[in-house]
C-alpha cells in the first residue's frame, strides 16, 4: 500500500446568524461564517467552479459581494498566504489579501482536503475580518442579477439576531458602488521590482493580480510595479521595453491620470499591453467609449473570437465595465477580439502604434490557461523594438 | 438503415452497394473503430475512395497503440506512466521487475479494459499477461506501473477541423485510480482539485487532443497524484463513449449531436448552444449542481462470480443523479439504481453484521458494496484518515459520507424538529429512509415534511449557470434552493411518461425504444405537453429535446409524487418503462393519479397469480401447475404432489430476479427465503416445471376491442433458459397450424377479458402439443422493438393510440404470417468482463443485451444473428464436443455427422467420444482439464488454438448440476470464453449452429436495407 499523506481541516467559524438583503427589498437568511461583521457593496456573481482562493484576492472584485454560483465551496480550503515564490510573488494568491467585501454561496463544505491546505475557507475569511453567508439559492440569486442587473446589498454576518429594519436603512445610506474611489486601496504605494533581468516592464498597478506579474517574468522581464496614476516621466525614467497597464476595480472614467499616461505611452509608442480595467484605460486614451454592463461578465468559460483568424479562446474574465463597440469606428483602434456570445468588445489593437489590449485575463488564474499567447505579443512588439533599434 | 453484423466483410458489402463518399467511426464505440481500422488495413476505404469524417484513422490509431499513445503524449509535453509494450511473456516478467511491482497490464484493442488487469507478483502476472495477449487483436500489451491510489480524473473535449477547442465538462472518479471508470461512482465536475490542478489537466488535454487530431469529441483520463502537482495521461478514447453520454446528461451539452456537425465540417463557433439558441457551442459549460453517476452490476445474477472492483468493467448499466449537495446526488443515485435500496443508509434490514475485520478487508479490496462498507466504517468510529488510507478514497468523500451517517444518527435521536428534518432532506434522504429512523409510516413522514413547508424545487440545467436566460425543459429536484425555475400553468399540463430507470439485465435499450416511441406517438396524436421521468445517462429519452418536459429524477413514489405536484399532469402512462415502471402502477392509482390505458385492477389482475388463474379458469384456459405459498411446508407437500422440478419466483418481478428451478426439497427452502427478500410485499409462487417444451412469445395492442397481434415469437432454446437470453425467431419453425390458431385465440380472449389498452406480452408453453399460458405482461416487452420492425408496424405508436382512448385500426391477426422475411433476436453475453461466471444459461436471465438480424431464410437471418454477437463462423477447422446424459448426446447426433460430412474434425472427451463412435465413426478422444497428465488435453488444445468451437452441453435437465457443479465443464467454459471460443451450451444452439454452418458451405447471406414502418391505417 503506498502512503497518502492527508491534510484535511474542519471548519470552525461557522454556524452564525447570517441575513443577505439587496437593495431591491429581498431578504435572504442563510448561515453566517468567517468574521462577524456588516459589509455594503455591490453584488456580482461569477459562474467558475473552481479557484475560490483565487477569485477572493482579484483586486477586480474590490467594492463587491461575490456570489459563486458553483454550490460547493470551501472543498480543498485554502493553501498558506505566506508562501511566495523565488521573485517574492505569492505563489496561490493574486493580492496580499481578501478583495471582496463579503462572499454568499450555497453550501459551504465544513471540511476542507487537500495537501496543499493551510487554512479552511471560513477561517482565512474570520483572518482577513470577510462575512460569508452560506446556504442561499445561489441559482435563484444569479437569476435575479441577470435581469434585474447587479445592484446594492448588505451582508450581515452576526453572532447574534440581525435586526432587518436597520441594515435596510444602512443600506439604503451606504456609499453606491458606481461613485466608490478604489484605487487609493488597491493600488501600490511605492515603486517595487521582481527580478533582476536587464530589460524591464513596468506594469501600473490599477489593481493588478499577481498572476499578471508571473506571466511577465515567465516571458524573462524584469516587472517594475508602479502606482496607478504614476506620471510617464517616472515610468520613461525606467527605461522600460514595455508597459502593462493592469486589471482592476471599477469605472475607468475614475482613472484621469492612467488615461493620461496611457495616451503618452501611444504617442511615444512605447509597446504596451492592457488588460482588463487597463484595456478599458487605453481605450478611452484612444478616443472609444465605456460603459457599465447590466450583469458584467465574471467567469472561466468566456469564448472570445480572434478576428485576425477566427479562432475561438475560452476564457476567464471579471469585469462590469466595457469598452462600447460602436465607438471603435471612431477611434485609433481596430477591433481584436469579440465575444462570441454578446459580441461585446473583447479586444482592440491601435492601428499604428506598438499598443494592444485585452479585456479578458489572458493571465488566468483562476481560469483556463488558452491565451497566455497575449503575452508573447507583447514580447514580440518589445522585441520588434529591439531589433529595430540595432 | 441495415441491420447487419458490423465487420470489414458486412459493411464492404454495404459500401460496395452504397458507394458512399465518407464514413463516420466516432459513434459506435469500441466495435465500429475497430471495424474503421480493418477497412483502412484491408485497403477498402482506399478501394472505394471513402473519406473518414471526424478523427482520422492516424488519429485513432495515436490513442489506441499504447506505445504509440505514450510517444505522442511525450511530443506535447503531456507526461505518461512508466511503461513498455511486450508481446511475451518472458518480457512482461523483466519489464515487471524493472517496474517494481505492483504492475498493471493493461490490453490494446479491447472495449471496456477487457483482459488487463493488477498484478502484484510473478503468478499473477503469467495469467494476466496469458490472457491479455489473446484479448488483443494485435497480440501486445503493456505493462505500466501502478498508481492505484491517484485521482482518476477525466476530461471530454470537443474539437474541429480549425483546432479550436473546449472542454465539455470534467469528471472525478471517487473510487480513485483503483477502479475502471466504467465501474466508478463518479461526480461531475470534480471536487477536490483546486484551480491550479483543474486547469493543468484542462491544459494538458488540450493539447494532446491538438497533437493526436481529434475531430469531434474525445474522453482522456488522468491519473493525478494526491499529494502533489504529479500527473499521467493515461489514455484517449477517440469516440463517443458512456463516459461522453455522460458528460453530455452532465452538463446539457449535445456532444454526440455536435461531433457529427463537426465531422461534416463545421467549426465550433459557428454551432449554436442548444440550451440557450443564442450563444455559441465554442464554451465551456458551467454547472450549479454536481453530478453523481453510479454504476449497477447485477452481480446476483451469476453464479460463482468475483465481485470485485478492478481495472476489468463489470457493470451493466449506470444511473445519474443531480443535486446540490454531493450527499443529495449520491443518495439520489442510489435509489435510482432499483436495486432495493433507499439511501446509502436505514435500508431495509439485511441481517448482516460487520465486524472491523471484514469492513477493513473491503476497504481494501472494493467490491459492489464499497461505500457501504464506509458508512459501516464511520459507525465503528474508523477514523477518516485510515478509511482513506485504506481505501484510496479522497477524505472529502468520506467526510461527506460521514455527514450521512450522523445525519442517520441525529434523525433517530430526533422529534423530526424542521430544522433536522430540512437538513436530511437537502443530504438526499428519502421520506422511506426518515420513516424508519423515526418509526413511523413514509406517508407520515411526507405529511410532516409537507406541513413543515419542507418540498424540493425544480430547477433547469441550462449549461451556464443561470447567466444567460435558458428556456431549458432539462429539469430536476433538489431540496438546495428556495424557489422553483419554471411554472406549469394550466395549458402546459400534460402527461407523463415514466422511463425504464438503469440498464440491467433483463431491461435495456427496448424499453427505452418503447418510452421514446411512446413520447412521439402521444405527440402524433395531438398531445401538446408530454412529460418524461428517467434518470438513465445512456438513453435517448433522457435526450431533453425527445419530450416536452424532462425530470432526470428517481423513479420512487416519492419522487413522481412531487413531481405530480408540481405537474398536475392529466395522466400517466406506466406501460412503456418495463418492470419498474409497471410496478408503481397499482401505488400510482392509490394516490389517485390517473393511469391512461388498462386500468390498475386489471394490471394487478394479471400481475396478482391468483387472480390470474381464475380468470384463465374462466376462459378455460390451461397454465402449469402452480401454488402460492407462504410457508415451506405448504410448498414441499404442493412440489412433492407435481413432482421436482419447479420454479420458484415471487410475482411482479421482471427478468427472472430470484426466479429458480429448483430440483430437490433441500434447495426448495433455499430459495424461498432469497425469493422473498426479493419482494417482500407480494406473495410467492412455485409452479412445475415442464422439460422439453417450446416456449412462445406473443407481442401485442389492444385497445380494448380491436387487437393487432404483432407476432408469434418462439424460442429456440426450450422452455428453462430465460426468455431474455434465448435465440427467438419470427415465424415460428417448429409449431403446426393448429397450435398458432390456439395461441392466436387464447391471446384475443385474454386481451378482451384484461381490458387491455395499450401494449401487451403474453408467454406460452407449448408441451405434449398443448398449450399453456405461463403469464400475462400488460406493459411492453423486451422483443417488440424486435417484432415492430420485422413486420413493419410500430406497436407503441398504435399503443399511443389505444392509452389515449382512440382505437387502434383492424389488422388482421395474421397479418404477421404474411411477412417475407425471417427474423431472429441473438443475446449478447459479458461472461468475460465478469471473472468466474458461469455460461450455462438458465431462468435467471443473464444477457446485458442482443442483436437482431433479418434474412430470406432461417439460416441467413441466425447466421447474420450469430456473427453479429461475436460468434465465429469457421467453414473448416475442430469442434470439440462433450455432452452430459445419454438423452442429449442421441439429440446432437445428427449434428455430429452432419459437422463430420462437412469435413471438420471433431474431437471428444472419453464418454462422448465411445457413444458417437459407435454411431458416425472415428472420432478423436481427448482428456479432461482435470487430468492435465493424459495427452491430448483439452487445457493444451485451447491454449494452442487449436479448437475452433465447442459444444458444451452440460446435464441441465438432471439433478447433477444443482448438486454440484461440474467443474472440469466450467473450466472448459470459462477457459474458452476467455480464449474466445464459442461455447454452445444447449442441444437446440448446437443443432442451429451446425445448421448455420452447412447452409453457409453453399450460400451467401443477404445484405438488405431495413424498411420503414409501414402506415398504420
Amino acid at each position: 500500500m503506498s502512503r497518502v499523506t492527508i491534510t484535511t481541516k474542519k471548519a470552525k467559524h461557522v454556524n452564525k446568524f447570517g441575513k443577505l438583503i439587496l437593495d431591491d427589498g429581498t431578504v435572504l437568511n442563510g448561515m453566517g461564517f468567517g468574521f462577524s461583521k456588516t459589509v455594503f457593496g455591490e453584488i456580482v456573481f461569477n459562474t467558475g467552479m473552481v479557484g475560490y482562493p483565487e477569485t477572493l484576492t482579484d483586486p477586480s472584485y474590490n467594492g463587491q459581494i461575490l456570489t459563486l454560483t458553483y454550490p460547493l465551496i470551501g472543498n480543498y480550503g485554502v493553501p498558506d498566504p505566506e508562501i511566495k515564490d523565488n521573485d517574492g510573488i505569492s505563489k496561490f494568491f493574486e493580492s496580499d489579501k481578501i478583495q471582496v467585501r463579503g462572499l454568499v454561496i450555497h453550501e459551504l463544505s465544513l471540511v476542507a482536503s487537500h495537501w496543499n491546505l493551510s487554512l479552511t475557507l471560513d477561517e482565512w475569511l474570520y483572518n482577513e475580518k470577510i462575512p460569508g453567508i452560506s446556504g442561499i439559492d445561489t441559482r435563484e440569486l444569479t437569476k435575479k442579477l441577470r435581469t434585474k442587473g447587479v445592484m446594492m446589498a448588505a451582508l450581515v454576518v452576526s453572532d447574534k439576531e440581525i435586526d432587518e429594519k436597520k441594515i435596510e436603512k444602512q443600506l439604503s445610506d451606504a456609499q453606491n458602488y458606481n461613485s466608490e474611489e478604489f484605487m487609493d486601496d488597491v493600488s501600490t504605494h511605492k515603486d517595487e521590482v521582481f527580478g533582476k533581468e536587464q530589460d524591464s516592464v513596468v506594469v501600473i498597478d490599477t489593481g493588478v493580480k499577481n498572476a499578471i506579474l508571473r506571466n511577465i517574468r515567465n516571458i524573462g522581464y524584469k516587472v517594475i510595479k508602479v502606482p496607478w496614476n504614476t506620471s510617464i516621466e517616472k515610468i520613461l525614467s525606467y527605461n522600460p521595453k514595455g508597459v502593462v497597464i493592469s486589471n482592476g476595480p471599477g469605472d475607468p472614467q475614475k482613472c484621469p491620470d492612467t488615461v493620461k499616461t496611457a495616451k503618452s505611452l501611444i504617442e511615444k509608442n512605447i509597446p504596451t499591453l492592457g488588460i482588463c480595467l487597463g484595456a478599458q484605460i487605453i481605450g478611452l486614451a484612444g478616443g472609444a467609449d465605456t460603459y457599465k454592463l447590466k450583469y458584467g461578465h465574471r467567469g472561466q468559460n468566456k469564448p472570445c473570437v480572434n478576428l485576425e483568424n477566427d479562432q475561438v479562446y475560452v476564457t476567464s474574465q471579471n469585469h462590469g465595465y466595457c469598452i462600447n463597440p460602436d465607438s471603435i469606428k471612431n477611434s485609433e483602434f481596430d477591433l481584436w477580439f469579440t465575444n462570441a456570445d454578446d459580441k461585446t468588445v473583447e479586444g482592440i489593437k491601435h492601428k499604428k502604434q506598438k499598443c494592444i489590449a485585452v479585456q479578458f485575463h489572458p493571465e488566468a488564474s483562476p481560469g483556463p490557461n488558452d491565451c497566455k499567447f497575449v503575452f508573447e505579443k507583447l514580447k514580440n512588439l518589445m522585441e520588434e523594438e529591439k531589433s529595430a533599434k540595432k | 438503415m441495415y441491420l447487419l453484423p458490423i465487420n470489414p466483410e458486412y459493411v464492404e458489402s454495404i459500401i460496395e452497394q452504397e458507394r458512399p463518399d465518407s464514413l463516420m467511426l466516432g459513434f459506435g464505440g469500441q466495435t465500429a473503430l475497430n471495424c474503421g481500422v480493418k477497412l483502412d488495413e484491408l485497403g477498402i476505404l482506399k478501394k472505394y475512395g471513402i473519406k473518414v469524417l471526424g478523427t482520422q484513422i492516424s488519429g485513432i490509431i495515436a490513442t489506441e497503440d499504447r506505445q504509440i499513445f505514450k510517444d505522442s503524449m511525450k511530443k506535447c509535453n503531456v507526461p505518461v506512466l512508466k511503461s513498455k509494450t511486450v508481446r511475451t511473456f518472458e518480457e512482461a516478467k523483466q519489464v515487471a521487475k524493472d517496474l517494481c511491482y505492483p504492475v498493471i497490464i493493461r490490453v490494446a484493442y479491447t472495449l471496456g479494459g477487457k483482459g488487463g488487469g493488477v498484478a502484484y507478483n510473478e503468478i499473477e502476472l503469467h495469467e494476466i499477461v496469458g490472457r491479455g495477449l489473446t484479448a488483443s487483436m494485435i497480440g501486445q500489451i503493456l505493462i505500466e506501473e501502478y498508481v492505484g491510489s491517484w485521482k482518476q480524473i477525466e476530461y471530454e473535449v470537443m474539437q474541429d477541423y480549425d483546432s479550436n477547442n473546449v472542454i465539455v465538462c470534467n469528471m472525478e472518479n471517487v473510487l480513485s485510480m483503483r477502479v475502471h471508470t466504467g465501474d466508478n461512482i463518479v461526480v461531475a465536475p470534480s471536487q477536490t482539485l483546486d484551480n491550479r490542478e483543474y486547469h493543468m489537466l484542462r491544459s494538458a488535454a488540450l493539447r494532446a487532443t491538438k497533437h493526436v487530431g481529434i475531430v469531434g469529441e474525445c474522453n482522456i483520463q488522468f491519473a493525478l497524484d494526491t499529494e502533489s502537482e504529479k500527473y499521467a495521461a493515461i489514455e484517449i478514447n477517440p469516440r463517443l463513449s458512456r463516459s461522453s453520454a455522460l458528460a453530455s446528461k452532465a452538463t446539457g451539452y449535445p456532444i454526440a449531436y455536435l461531433s457529427a456537425k463537426i465531422g461534416i465540417g463545421y467549426s465550433l463557433s459557428e454551432l449554436i448552444n442548444s440550451i440557450t439558441k443564442a450563444t455559441t457551442a465554442c464554451f465551456e459549460p458551467s454547472l450549479d449542481y454536481i453530478v453523481c453517476k453510479h454504476p449497477r452490476w447485477d452481480f446476483n445474477k451469476f453464479e460463482l462470480v468475483n465481485r470485485k472492483l478492478g481495472p476489468t468493467m463489470k457493470s451493466v448499466g449506470e444511473v445519474m443523479a443531480i443535486g446540490r449537495t454531493f450527499e443529495e446526488s449520491l443518495q439520489k443515485s442510489i435509489r435510482m439504481l432499483d436495486i432495493g435500496n433507499d439511501g446509502l443508509v436505514l435500508n431495509r434490514a439485511n441481517g448482516k453484521k460487520y465486524d472491523e475485520e471484514d469492513i477493513e478487508n473491503h476497504l481494501l479490496n472494493h467490491d459492489d458494496y464499497i461505500l457501504y462498507y464506509v458508512a459501516a466504517a464511520l459507525k465503528k468510529e474508523i477514523s477518516v484518515e485510515k478509511i482513506s488510507k485504506l481505501s484510496s478514497i479522497d477524505p472529502w468523500f468520506i467526510e461527506k459520507i460521514k455527514n450521512i451517517v450522523d445525519t442517520e444518527k441525529k434523525l433517530k435521536e430526533s422529534k423530526l424538529e424542521q430544522s433536522i428534518l430540512h437538513q436530511a432532506k437537502k443530504f438526499g434522504f428519502s421520506d422511506k429512509q426518515i420513516s424508519r429512523a423515526v418509526q413511523k409510516d413514509e406517508s407520515e413522514i411526507r405529511q410532516i415534511r409537507k406541513k413543515a413547508g419542507i418540498v424540493p424545487v425544480v430547477k433547469q440545467i441550462d449549461t451556464l449557470a443561470a447567466e444567460w436566460p435558458a428556456k431549458t425543459n432539462y429539469l430536476y429536484l433538489t431540496y438546495g434552493g428556495d424557489k422553483n425555475d419554471l411554472k406549469v400553468g394550466s395549458e402546459d399540463q400534460g402527461i407523463i411518461v415514466l422511463g425504464a430507470g438503469p440498464y440491467r439485465i433483463g431491461s435495456s435499450v427496448e424499453f427505452d425504444w418503447g418510452t421514446v416511441n411512446m413520447v412521439w406517438g402521444l405527440q402524433e396524436n395531438g398531445e401538446k405537453n408530454i412529460v418524461v421521468i428517467n434518470c438513465n445517462p445512456e438513453t435517448v429519452s433522457t435526450d431533453y429535446d425527445i419530450c416536452n418536459r424532462l425530470y432526470f429524477e428517481e423513479l420512487t413514489m416519492e419522487r413522481i409524487l412531487d413531481i405530480q405536484e408540481f405537474e398536475n399532469a392529466k395522466g400517466f402512462v406506466t406501460s412503456v418503462g418495463g418492470q419498474t415502471a409497471n410496478t408503481l402502477t397499482p401505488q400510482l392509482a392509490k394516490h389517485g393519479i390517473n393511469l391512461l390505458g388498462t386500468s390498475a385492477e386489471d394490471v394487478d389482475r394479471a400481475e396478482n397469480r391468483s387472480k390470474f388463474s381464475q380468470v384463465l379458469d374462466t376462459l378455460h384456459i390451461k397454465q402449469p401447475k402452480w401454488q402460492a405459498f407462504s410457508n415451506i411446508t405448504e410448498a414441499k407437500n404442493f412440489a412433492i404432489d407435481v413432482a421436482y422440478p419447479v420454479i420458484v419466483r415471487p410475482s411482479y418481478v421482471l427478468s427472472g430476479a430470484a426466479m429458480k428451478v429448483v430440483w430437490s426439497q433441500v434447495e426448495l427452502k433455499e430459495y424461498v427465503n432469497e425469493a422473498t427478500n426479493v419482494s417482500p410485499d407480494h406473495p410467492v409462487v412455485i409452479s412445475k416445471f415442464m422439460l422439453n417444451s417450446l416456449e412462445v412469445d406473443v407481442d401485442g395492442v389492444s385497445d380494448g376491442q380491436n387487437i393487432m397481434i404483432g407476432a408469434l415469437v418462439e424460442h429456440i432454446e426450450s422452455a428453462g433458459v430465460h426468455s431474455g437470453d434465448a435465440m427467438m425467431c419470427i415465424p415460428p419453425w417448429r409449431l403446426n397450424n393448429k397450435i398458432i390458431e390456439t395461441i392466436t385465440g387464447y391471446t384475443i380472449k385474454i386481451a378482451r377479458a384484461f381490458n387491455i389498452k395499450g401494449p401487451f406480452n403474453l408467454q406460452f408453453l407449448i408441451h405434449s402439443d398443448q398449450v399453456y399460458v405461463i403469464e400475462l405482461n400488460i406493459r411492453a416487452s423486451r422483443s417488440m422493438p424486435f417484432v415492430s420492425k420485422l413486420v413493419k408496424k410500430n406497436l407503441i405508436t398504435l399503443a399511443a393510440r389505444a392509452v389515449l382512448g382512440k382505437s387502434i385500426p383492424k389488422i388482421p391477426y395474421d397479418h404477421w404470417t404474411k411477412i417475407s422475411n425471417y427474423g431472429i433476436k441473438v443475446p449478447q453475453f459479458s461472461f468475460m468482463q465478469l471473472e468466474g461466471a458461469d455460461i450455462v444459461l438458465g431462468v435467471e436471465m443473464q444477457s446485458t443485451g442482443e442483436a437482431a438480424c433479418f434474412g430470406d431464410s432461417f439460416y441467413d437471418a441466425l447466421s447474420k444473428g450469430l456473427i453479429s454477437v461475436g460468434y465465429n463462423l469457421p467453414k473448416k477447422g475442430t469442434a470439440l464436443i462433450t455432452i452430459g446424459g445419454e438423452e442429449n448426446k442421441e439429440k446432437l447426433l445428427q449434428a455430429a455427422a452432419s459437422l463430420k460430412n462437412l469435413g471438420y474434425k471433431i474431437l471428444a472427451t472419453e464418454h462422448t467420444a465411445e457413444f458417437f463412435s459407435e454411431k458416425i465413426g472415428e472420432i478423436e478422444i481427448v482428456y479432461k482439464i482435470s487430468e492435465p497428465d493424459r495427452k491430448p488435453n483439452i487445457a493444451d488444445l485451447l491454449f494452442e488454438g487449436k479448437i475452433d468451437f465447442i459444444i458444451n452441453v452440460p446435464s441441465t435437465s438432471t439433478l447433477e448440476k444443482y448438486v454440484g457443479m461440474l467443474y472440469d465443464e466450467y473450466q472448459i467454459r470459462r477457459k474458452s470464453l476467455e480464449l474466445g471460443i464459442p461455447v454452445l451450451t444447449t442441444t437446440e444452439i448446437a443443432e442451429s449452429f451446425v445448421k448455420t454452418l452447412e447452409w453457409l458451405q453453399n450460400n451467401e447471406t443477404s445484405k438488405k436495407p431495413l424498411e420503414p414502418y409501414s402506415s398504420l391505417n
